[in-house]
């Protein structure tokens, strides 16, 4: 079993909290983050871990 | 003794009669449907038949004084290592297509059963065809059902069940966590998913007896093949796209239990607990830290 993951994606509603070279989406609002974490999820088979910060994060495992 | 003028055919007969009826009884499918029926049986019982008929006739040619043919024989049973290779070449390539794979160990674990299975029968075949022809056939019935009996305690290997005490367990979130009882599983950020996993995940616990079963557990092999036959059991509520209803296997490292969570399409826990049970105990998995030296 590997157990390493590789960030695919970033949703957030804090665009002030996420940088980097990871494609990131801006969410309105909770209801828009879940929407596109969940399209996301399914188009890239990537699982959605909620980091709390109000940033959603897509990992393949 | 009978030996070298008596006819070699009533031993060589008994013996394979007594190598193939093991090599078909210790064939056996199940809900994991493997060996595949019927194809994969055909061609399990055709090597059965031929590695009975090698096994026979080794006994009757030394006693011929035909030693090339004995030599021969071992040759040709070197042709049985290959059996291993194919079973891990077939079972490695659809590996890839399985929604929970088998993990290595348990293709590795097949493979040798495959193998080892067809030694078996050449032993019973030897051991029924040598005492027929040296012994007479009385002789030659008893040690065929002998070798025989010896050869069923093969069949079925330890399971999981037989080293941990296996039962159904409550998912619950705490957050965005995942724990079936205590043992944490994974982080799920979705809600939906969540809402999902609580209402058609369920959960196991397996609770090893000993310090040797905790380690086996813990091992990725056992954990993999544990998720593997727990879909094989009640089926699997996954699609593409679904990566958080894949089957988990996590341990819990202060106490060593295992917890697995699985989205089943047959709703019935005891099926599932059934299928955890009978897990079979991996071979290359197996751990025994209780029997190092200073262990005591």
């Amino acid at each position: 079993m590997r157990e390493s993951g590789s960030i695919l994606a970033v949703v957030t509603l804090r665009p002030e909290s996420v940088g980097g070279a990871t494609p990131s989406f801006f969410a309105r609002d909770e209801a828009e983050r879940e929407r596109l974490a969940t399209y996301l999820s399914r188009i890239l088979d990537a699982m959605v871990h909620d980091l709390e910060n109000g940033t959603y994060i897509l990992v393949r495992h | 003794m009978t030996g070298t003028e008596a006819s070699p055919y009533p031993s060589i007969l008994a013996g394979m009669a007594v190598g193939a009826f093991t090599r078909a009884y210790l064939l056996r499918a199940d809900f994991r449907i493997y060996p595949t029926y019927p194809h994969g049986w055909v061609t399990h019982l055709s090597l059965g038949v031929v590695a009975a008929l090698l096994g026979a006739v080794i006994v009757p040619a030394i006693a011929a004084r035909e030693f090339a043919a004995a030599a021969f024989v071992a040759l040709a049973a070197q042709q049985f290592r290959e059996v291993r290779a194919a079973e891990r070449d077939s079972l490695a390539a659809l590996e890839q297509m399985e929604r929970v794979a088998r993990g290595a160990d348990y293709v590795e674990g097949i493979a040798r059963v495959f193998e080892a299975r067809n030694y078996l029968s050449m032993l019973t075949a030897a051991v029924a065809s040598g005492a027929t022809h040296v012994l007479g056939w009385q002789v030659g019935l008893a040690a065929g059902i002998f070798s025989l009996l010896v050869a069923a305690g093969f069949r079925q290997g330890r399971q999981v069940g037989g080293i941990a005490d296996v039962r159904a367990a409550k998912l619950h979130f705490e957050e965005t966590l995942l724990f079936v009882d205590d043992i944490q599983m994974m982080a799920v950020g979705l809600q939906e998913s969540r809402r999902y996993l609580l209402r058609h995940g369920r959960g196991v616990i397996l609770e090893p007896r000993d310090l040797d079963a905790r380690a086996t557990l813990a091992t990725s092999g056992q954990r993999q093949a544990i998720a593997h036959d727990a879909a094989a059991a009640v089926g699997l509520r996954k699609d593409y796209g679904t990566p958080e209803f894949t089957p988990l296997v996590r341990v819990d490292l202060d106490t060593g239990r295992v917890g697995l969570v699985i989205v089943p399409i047959h709703n019935s826990i005891s099926a599932l607990v059934e299928g955890v049970r009978r897990v079979p105990l991996l071979e290359s998995a197996r751990r025994r830290p209780l029997g190092s030296a200073g262990a005591q």
